[in-house]
């Protein structure tokens, strides 16, 4: 490998377009990821996040734009882009009628690892799956089944990781494991791109880009993303609020009220316009104070000017 | 070099996967040894070619020492067996036409009589034709049978009324199978049968299976090249078909006795390209269908014309020349020209090199099929 793949972005594709029939599913996508980041993929179902890691992996062609992942094109250097990646799916897609030690050793020969043997039993110490070796992958549970995923295709040091909802019904204990595992690999030099729901798993990435009917809305830092949405949030705790939302709702300003355990959150991008509503719907039993918005306050709030937006443009 | 070692170890990471696979999948791997073993033992006693002891209703208006020797003749030829006897045509027509008896042998009043006289009086012998297959030994060995029970009786005074003999000898030297053995025949075609349809069913799941658990991705996005794949995937299935062939091998000499009179090393590279092209093309059904489902209707749509149109069940001369045609593309029509050629008639590299190649040459359509339509990708 020359320097300059060595220096140069892990994933650099500009305009990528996917149709399926006359659906467009990936609408000019711009991506320029340096080495060595942990990014999250974020988005709604079917806004396009596993059709554009599938065309970054080779496993989709792109019906338009073009690019390089790991320095290959991504059109005609498919091969050597699944030499140099880990590719998780979005479903478990390892042999279930293998063990889970088989399903390791035919990894580590298929991608040839230098001393398979070692290389395998240190994966099962890793794992903690030693004992369980030789159970089948199918009678794992879905933790496991992820756990053991991450770790077959890691088996072969890829330099960038795509990761597609790894942690979709893992419980929260499992999923810290997971995400502590995904930045010990990050601190290893691999790169990570990894597509979840869940916000706190978005703020532990270094970036993020959301993306919503096939195109991206935002990207940025965590923090640079709820300042630029220029959103507004204030917090209302207390007795009566779960009386407020329906009259809260219908306010003009108040872009979105989402429930945060008993508390009560509304934003909008006016700030002024927010305190007239908070002033109209007062209550003796509710007390409010303004907060930082959250992540998802943010998404909220960029997606449903998305959602205008297309209507607009419908 | 580097290139081609890569190659190797992928497929055999590809094929250590499918072996350990097979061997979890009990049904399967049962069924490709049991089906070989039930099919050879069920269809090797079960079809026979020249039926015998046909039931048989004789109308017989006379009792002469000459009818009895005639019914007896009919009687020991085997082919004959004399279930009943019936009083009126009538009824004779209706067991007919139920299927209860296959011939109707009517001898009239006055038979023996005329005879005598050298009238030629007429025997008639009605039957069941519906199969010819099923009648037409037996019909066609009524003449001859008749003339030679009367060469006893035709003596003395009566002699001149025996058949004269002909201006030349015909002689008739059966050769190959002199007895006429429908095993000879069927056992070692029933290899290429049950070869046929276990390798393409099982390769026809191949890739199919990989679509429907949802591990097709998986293998997409790892570095292996559809030859590597496809090498790899139908290898272990090359080992089924030499333990398949072995066991009906040993079958077919142990149990039925079929004489094996030319070289085993050519059968074996015969079976050897058959296998292949059985693999190949279940591998390319594979490629073709959306789910083992289809993959297995692609199968029987195959299965069937090489069944009725290789010569496995019917004369293969018997067929139109266009249906000769499709015979001939059909790699089983070839296998069974080398396995009856080398087992029953010691047929040498030299006449089989026609049908080795037509085999290979349908193997290497059905690989570079298999390669076209190998997806690559998801879309």
């Amino acid at each position: 490998m020359n320097a300059q793949h060595q220096e140069g972005l892990a994933i650099d594709v500009r305009g990528l377009v996917k149709r399926f029939g006359d659906k467009t599913a990936v609408d000019r996508v711009d991506i320029q990821m340096p080495r060595g980041e942990v990014w999250g993929f974020l988005g709604p179902n079917g806004s396009g996040k596993t059709t554009t890691i599938r065309m970054i992996c080779g496993l989709l062609r792109a019906s338009e734009g073009e690019g390089t992942c790991l320095g290959f094109d991504i059109g005609r250097e498919a091969d050597r882009i699944k030499l140099a990646t880990g590719y998780m799916t979005q479903k478990f897609s390892f042999w279930t009628d293998l063990t889970i030690r088989e399903n390791l050793e035919f990894v580590a020969r298929l991608y040839q690892t230098p001393s398979m043997r070692v290389r395998v039993d240190e994966t099962l110490e890793k794992l903690g799956l030693t004992h369980r070796q030789h159970q089948l992958a199918g009678a794992l549970s879905g933790g496991w089944k992820q756990r053991l995923a991450l770790a077959a295709v890691t088996m072969h040091a890829p330099k960038l990781l795509l990761l597609d909802e790894p942690t979709a019904g893992v419980d929260p204990q499992a999923r810290r494991e997971f995400w502590d595992e995904i930045h010990h690999l990050s601190t290893e030099g691999m790169t990570v791109l990894v597509s979840t729901h869940y916000m706190d798993e978005a703020e532990r990435c270094d970036k993020i880009v959301y993306l919503a009917n096939g195109k991206i809305v935002t990207q940025g830092r965590v923090r640079d993303i709820i300042k630029d949405s220029g959103l507004v949030t204030f917090r209302a705790e207390g007795e009566g609020v779960r009386a407020l939302t329906a009259t809260l709702e219908h306010q003009p300003g108040v872009e979105h009220v989402a429930y945060f355990g008993a508390a009560l959150h509304i934003s909008g991008a006016n700030e002024a316009a927010l305190k007239r509503a908070i002033d109209n719907s007062a209550r003796s039993d509710v007390e409010w104070r303004s907060v930082r918005p959250s992540l998802e306050d943010a998404f909220i709030a960029l997606m449903s000017r998305a959602g205008a937006d297309q209507r607009v443009h419908a | 070099m580097k290139s081609v070692a890569d190659s190797f170890a992928r497929i055999g990471a590809i094929f250590i996967k499918e072996l350990v696979q097979m061997r979890r999948d009990r049904l399967t791997f049962g069924m490709m040894f049991a089906i070989p073993v039930m099919q050879l033992i069920l269809f090797g006693y079960a079809i026979n070619m020249d039926p015998k002891d046909l039931p048989t209703a004789v109308h017989v208006e006379e009792q002469t020492p000459i009818v009895r020797t005639l019914l007896q003749a009919l009687e020991t030829s085997g082919y004959y067996d004399l279930v009943m006897e019936t009083a009126d045509p009538r009824e004779s027509e209706a067991l007919l036409a139920a299927g209860d008896v296959a011939f109707v042998v009517s001898i009239p009043a006055g038979f023996t009589e005329r005879l005598i006289r050298g009238d030629r009086p007429q025997l008639f012998v009605e039957a069941d034709a519906s199969d010819p297959s099923a009648s037409s030994n037996a019909i066609a060995r009524a003449d001859a049978l008749f003339t030679r029970a009367l060469r006893h009786d035709l003596r003395g005074p009566l002699a001149h009324l025996a058949p004269a003999p002909g201006p030349f000898e015909l002689v008739i030297h059966p050769r190959y199978n002199p007895e006429g053995i429908t095993q000879y025949n069927i056992v070692p075609g029933l290899l290429g049968v049950i070869l046929t349809m276990t390798l393409v069913m099982i390769t026809g799941m191949a890739m199919t299976r990989e679509a429907e658990r949802g591990t097709m991705e998986n293998l997409l996005a790892m570095p292996a090249n559809p030859f590597e794949v496809m090498i790899g995937k139908i290898t272990p299935y090359v080992v089924v078909g030499a333990v398949q062939t072995a066991v009906v091998l040993l079958v077919a000499h142990y149990l039925f006795s079929v004489p094996f009179v030319g070289a085993l090393w050519l059968l074996l590279l015969g079976v050897t390209i058959f296998v292949l092209a059985n693999l190949a093309l279940g591998f390319t059904f594979s490629t073709i269908a959306q789910s083992q489902m289809q993959a297995m209707q692609l199968t029987f749509f195959f299965f069937l014309p090489s069944l009725l149109l290789s010569g496995f069940m019917f004369p293969f001369r018997g067929m139109p020349q266009w249906a000769q045609a499709i015979g001939e593309v059909l790699p089983l029509t070839h296998f069974l020209r080398i396995v009856r050629g080398v087992m029953l008639k010691g047929a040498g590299f030299a006449e089989m090199q026609g049908e080795l190649v037509a085999m290979s040459a349908f193997t290497v359509f059905a690989v570079a099929a298999a390669m076209l339509r190998y997806r690559r990708t998801l879309d």
